[in-house]
């Protein structure tokens, strides 16, 4: 049953992404793009991270895929322009591909999986994460969380002066 | 055989959850032009029926047997998919909606929600930031400038009042000490979470009523400039699902603040459900009643009022809130 499933959320991540690639409509791609971020959090989910599963959704799905289809939209004028791709972009795509395909093959067929013997219940993650990230990791997420503050007010300055036009 | 037991008491909460919610949410549309009518000196719908009471059915009808006209120029795919995106977002954040303690029937303990999740609350705000793409998607396919406008509008409003939203409930994930929607109502057991936390009730108030695009939030949708927003150009019954989304919505935001302010399925007297219902419909009345009151804002005032106002206040209310937690201990 689980096998079922997990395949059934496999496809899910992978069928679109063929989509996201070979769309020439870039809406259509962005809308594939959600299909396969939902298989991925189906895909925590599977694996007992519930809350990952779930922080998955509303960071990618309900934040910057957003931004990403607000952006399209926004900038979005008259006809939509197909988007074409020429045949030398595709053969240095195919090389490129290729050599990551076989880096991440390699690499996942050398390297030895730990596995816990055995698989229990899965725990409860979400107080485990809140007590690591405000106790044991405190000063990491503090510091990442000022890093965003600092993008997020670089953000803000630029687009002001670009609305001033200075 | 537990298994097949488990498997069928499942599927026949989902059809009872499903069918009550498309019960009361065609009756809340009754409910809302009747009541309207009353706040405006006229009487709503009183031809179907005793009271008007068949309306809803005759809509349904309407609705059902009325072409279903796809623009030319639109986008068929997105468009097609657009009104169901809104319907079953909506309906499917009831899987996590406690009606009630549990029931006992034939030796068997039986819950009454459909699934009690660890990150209930959080699924919640994953479900309902899904919204925001039948609204957006739907403005785009239909190829239209009104509903291209409406569902821009309808886009940059969902996400600005979803930040309230969520920073409105971390107080009471602080109190109630889990994120699961049964464990919020268990920790109200002594005393509904309204009492003493008065600031991130208004909060979340008003952050769902802009989130349900209602009046005096309706700016996506704005009758007189937009035609009728984001659904302009949909007919039938995807109008329909659009229509549907919203009436759901409006109880899934009533479930919402009976589960995490008013103490949920609790009251005494009446059973748990019926308590429930009665917070359901008291929120969905209080909602209707703002709408037949208040104007609606201005585009700057409804950016004001996010960003401003209720996201620093719910940022001040969550570290008052760790003060005193800090200091009861």
């Amino acid at each position: 049953m689980t096998d079922l499933i997990f395949n059934v959320f496999i496809l899910l991540t992978i069928i679109p992404c063929f989509w996201v690639a070979l769309s020439s409509n870039i809406v259509h791609a962005a809308f594939s793009l959600l299909i396969t971020l939902f298989g991925i959090a189906g895909l925590y989910v599977l694996l007992g991270a519930d809350f990952i599963g779930v922080i998955q959704v509303i960071v990618y799905i309900g934040g910057i895929l957003v931004l990403i289809i607000f952006g399209v939209m926004m900038t979005q004028r008259g006809k939509l322009l197909p988007l074409s791709i020429q045949l030398p972009g595709k053969l240095f795509g195919a090389v490129l591909t290729g050599v990551i395909l076989a880096a991440l093959l390699l690499s996942a067929t050398r390297t030895l999986w730990p596995v816990a013997a055995v698989l229990g219940e899965p725990q409860l993650t979400s107080a485990a994460i809140g007590d690591l990230l405000l106790g044991k990791y405190l000063i990491p997420f503090e510091i990442a969380s000022v890093l965003l503050l600092a993008a997020l007010i670089g953000a803000v300055l630029i687009a002001r002066r670009s609305v001033r036009g200075e | 055989m537990d298994w097949m037991i488990g498997f069928a008491i499942l599927i026949v909460k989902l059809g009872v959850v499903l069918v009550g919610l498309l019960l009361l949410a065609a009756y809340l549309v009754l409910l809302e032009r009747k009541f309207l009518g009353r706040l405006q000196i006229r009487y709503g719908p009183n031809r179907a029926g005793k009271f008007g009471l068949l309306q809803p059915l005759a809509d349904t009808i309407k609705m059902l047997t009325k072409e279903d006209i796809v623009p030319e120029a639109a986008d068929r795919v997105l468009f097609l998919l657009a009104p169901a995106v809104v319907a079953a977002e909506a309906l499917l954040i009831f899987a996590v909606v406690p009606f009630g303690a549990s029931v006992t029937l034939l030796g068997k303990k039986i819950p009454l929600v459909i699934t009690d999740l660890n990150v209930g609350l959080l699924y919640v705000f994953a479900l309902a930031s899904l919204g925001v793409y039948g609204v957006a998607l739907g403005g785009w396919a239909s190829n239209s400038k009104y509903s291209l406008l409406g569902g821009i509008r309808g886009a940059a409003q969902m996400i600005s009042y979803e930040l309230s939203l969520g920073l409105s409930l971390v107080p009471i994930v602080m109190l109630a000490r889990s994120f699961s929607l049964l464990d919020i109502v268990r920790a109200q057991a002594h005393y509904p979470f309204i009492l003493v936390q008065p600031v991130s009730f208004m909060i979340f108030f008003i952050s769902a009523m802009a989130e349900t695009k209602r009046i005096p939030f309706d700016l996506p949708e704005a009758e007189n400039e937009l035609g009728a927003g984001y659904h302009t150009e949909y007919s039938g019954m995807r109008f329909g699902l659009f229509f549907l989304g919203e009436y759901v919505n409006l109880q899934v935001f009533g479930a919402l603040v009976a589960v995490f302010f008013l103490g949920g399925w609790r009251g005494p007297f009446l059973p748990p459900v019926v308590w429930f219902l009665i917070k359901i419909l008291v929120i969905s009345i209080l909602m209707i009643w703002v709408r037949g009151t208040l104007p609606r804002l201005r585009y700057d005032q409804l950016m004001h009022l996010g960003w401003k106002v209720l996201v620093p206040l719910a940022l001040l209310n969550i570290v008052a809130t760790g003060f005193v937690l800090l200091i009861i201990g």
